[in-house]
């Protein structure tokens, strides 16, 4: 069983919910990367998604854009990422780890390439947002045959015959992007995403994380009661950009072990 | 026309190149978009009137012009320009617009989006959405609005909200990001106006289909002036509208030769230019396979040319896929080529050219007197140089 399906096993057998955070890899620099991962573990994270940093983000709100300009300001790369995870898996052999990022740094070192040394490092999962399933059956079988798990987004304007397209190939658990916009938008309407995970889990068997629009213990909790997993990302950004740099830990930690305590409530 | 020649495939794949890398959250809207646009090309009523709109209101056809004294001048191959400067708004950027305008009218679109580079896509979106009644918001570089600040002040005559974008290198890639962002927010009332023939699928088939107007007049009035058809085309290339819209109706014809002009900038051995196909390598970037610019970590570099609508990463997949089999050319040339042909219009041929087409007619300027004098070039003059005369004058170190 793969770490992130042992994971979420867990988790269930001891009915509670995954608390995902998101955080750029390299954002304020790398050491304090791998410090803010062993840390958010501390304070409750289940899954830890790393973002790539890209040059051009088409997907992400200016919080995350901003994060991945200041990780490339000292020349952040993919093979940076993965020497991140490395460090990591020292000394935690249990978390799972998913990097969250764009094509053009895959494919710059190579699907297959990556992929092997992906796996070498301990990456678990990988989502590539501008990768929809209809142009990645390659990477699919790239990442299969390094066993590790392909997530794919999901969308309010996902059509049923694309959800169960997406249903075949996705591993580990899909996430479910809950309001239409980029990441870091601002309202979150839960009587939408209620009703579209019903729909949703009448398609798939695994796990439905949901993110986009999470900002505080309130939303964190209202989605936790509905999804299997709760990710949150522009939220966290803002606070490392806002805290002085030996604030960041302490700073991440309070906010993010806030948002675990509430989700347990 | 092209009759042998089919691409893209349904999924939008000029070989390895085009497709569709966007997130999930545009799928949805790329497929309505996709259905609508398969729709209304094969729509008799579409059709009729966007001919009715390209020729009562921007002007076309469009002449070709035979620029003699510059041709004896260069004592060779004889030039001729296909006057796309001389359409309403000063480009070959209306055609497209148009076109998408008036597919966002069907679908009921009230809001359309644009990104800008040089501003005259922008200036030709603002254009369509004063001529259709629709709300018009254009993001631009904020770098790129002050090298073209009067196309600035045009957007706004023209009721366009023009939102200035920070983001990375302050150009057209990060207006492009922004645009698509706008979109993903607002894709129920929002229609995507996109400039040239990069971004995903059907961006790069509709932008050449309504840009191959170009070719389609060209072939008919070469036949009917010259009676026989240019023995080579050239256009520039940023992402590569002009050049495929003149280009695709010849793509058949192996007789003519094909000729896309990149930017060279300072010079291609500078690193400070935008040749794209020349010294860039296959990835992924708005949402389509093709070539970049970038380093060897996959991230896409910040590119420069005199020109603003030749400082682009990427470039429209279709040229990757002609440049990989060998049905075009590409080449490059540097600002300085670029002004002394700029210079070269102006004061033999009483034509102020945009710098982006004087790329074009520096390269042209450079094989005309090696080839025969009964030798055709047909050279794209994708837009007048009224916006760019800032640019010339300062580069001149004149100041106004
Ligand atoms: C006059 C003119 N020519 C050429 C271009 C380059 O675009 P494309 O390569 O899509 O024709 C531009 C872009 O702004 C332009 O304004």
């Amino acid at each position: 069983m793969s770490r992130i399906a042992a994971t979420f096993k867990n988790l269930k057998q001891n009915n509670r919910k995954a608390l995902i955070p998101f955080i750029t890899a390299g954002d304020p620099d790398q050491a304090m990367t791998i410090l803010l991962m062993h840390e958010l573990v501390n304070v409750g994270a289940d899954i830890i998604e790393l973002g790539v940093p890209f040059s051009d983000p088409m997907a992400d709100g200016p919080t995350i854009q901003r994060s991945y300009e200041r990780a490339l300001k000292h020349n952040i790369s993919l093979e940076n990422v993965l020497e991140i995870v490395a460090e990591f898996r020292k000394t935690d052999t249990e978390t799972p780890v998913v990097l969250m990022g764009y094509a053009n740094p895959i494919e710059a070192i190579g699907r297959q390439k990556f992929s092997v040394r992906a796996k070498e490092c301990g990456v678990d999962g990988v989502l590539v947002v501008d990768y929809p399933p209809e142009e990645c059956e390659e990477w699919l079988e790239s990442l299969e045959l390094n066993r590790m798990d392909a997530i794919f987004l999901l969308s309010p304007t996902t059509p049923e015959r694309r959800i169960q397209q997406i249903a075949k190939r996705a591993k580990g658990f899909v996430y479910y992007v809950s309001l239409k916009g980029v990441t870091g938008s601002a309202h979150l309407d839960l009587n939408e995403v209620s009703n579209k995970l019903i729909d949703l889990r009448s398609h798939i068997s695994i796990p439905i994380g949901v993110g986009f629009g999470i900002h505080d213990s309130v939303t964190a909790k209202a989605v936790s009661e509905l999804a299997d997993a709760v990710v949150v990302g522009s939220r966290i950004m803002k606070e490392i950009e806002e805290s002085p740099r030996e604030k960041i830990l302490i700073n991440i930690s309070e906010f993010v072990g806030s948002l675990r305590t509430a989700i347990d409530k | 026309m092209a009759k042998n020649y089919n691409l893209p495939d349904m999924q939008g794949h000029f070989g390895s190149y085009g497709g569709t890398f966007v997130a999930e959250t545009l799928i949805a809207a790329l497929e309505e978009l996709r259905d609508q646009y398969e729709y209304y090309r094969n729509d008799v009523d579409f059709q009729q009137e966007y001919a009715r709109e390209l020729k009562f209101y921007v002007g076309r056809p469009s002449p070709i012009y035979h620029a003699k004294r510059w041709s004896e001048l260069l004592g060779g191959a004889q030039i001729l320009l296909k006057r796309e400067d001389l359409n309403h708004t000063g480009a070959h950027k209306i055609n497209n617009t148009i076109g998408q305008a008036l597919l966002a009218k069907r679908m009921g679109k009230k809001r359309i989006i644009a990104e800008t580079g040089a501003g005259q896509h922008g200036v030709a979106s603002a254009t369509v959405a004063a001529r259709y009644g629709m709300e018009c918001v254009v993001y631009m570089g904020s770098e790129d609005m002050k090298r073209q600040a009067p196309n600035v002040y045009r957007m706004k005559l023209l009721g366009a909200t023009v939102v200035p974008v920070d983001s990375g290198s302050k150009t057209l890639k990060d207006a492009l990001n922004e645009a698509m962002r706008d979109w993903v927010t607002n894709v129920e009332d929002t229609f995507y106006i996109i400039g040239t023939v990069a971004g995903p699928h059907p961006y790069p088939m509709m932008v050449r289909d309504f840009q191959a107007i170009i070719g389609r007049e060209s072939i008919l009035q070469m036949q009917e002036e010259y009676g026989c058809q240019p023995d080579t085309l050239i256009a520039c290339v940023g992402g590569g509208s002009n050049a495929i819209g003149l280009f695709y109706p010849y793509i058949d014809n192996k007789n003519v030769s094909m000729i896309g002009v990149e930017a060279a900038g300072l010079g291609i051995n500078s690193g400070k230019h935008a040749a794209t196909l020349l010294t860039g390598k296959p990835g992924v970037l708005h949402g389509n396979r093709t070539y970049l610019v970038q380093d060897g970590d996959g991230q896409i570099v910040e590119t420069h040319s005199i020109s603003a609508g030749l400082d682009y990463p990427g470039v429209g997949p279709e040229h990757a896929w002609l440049k990989d089999i060998g049905r075009a050319q590409y080449v490059g040339i540097t600002d300085d080529e670029a002004m002394e042909a700029f210079d070269m219009l102006c004061r033999h041929e009483g034509i102020i050219p945009a710098l982006e087409s004087s790329h074009a007619l520096a390269y042209a300027a450079k094989i005309a007197p090696t080839l025969d004098k009964d030798k055709l070039l047909l050279i794209n003059l994708s837009g007048r140089g009224d916006k760019d005369i800032d640019t010339v004058a300062k580069a001149s170190g004149v100041v106004f």
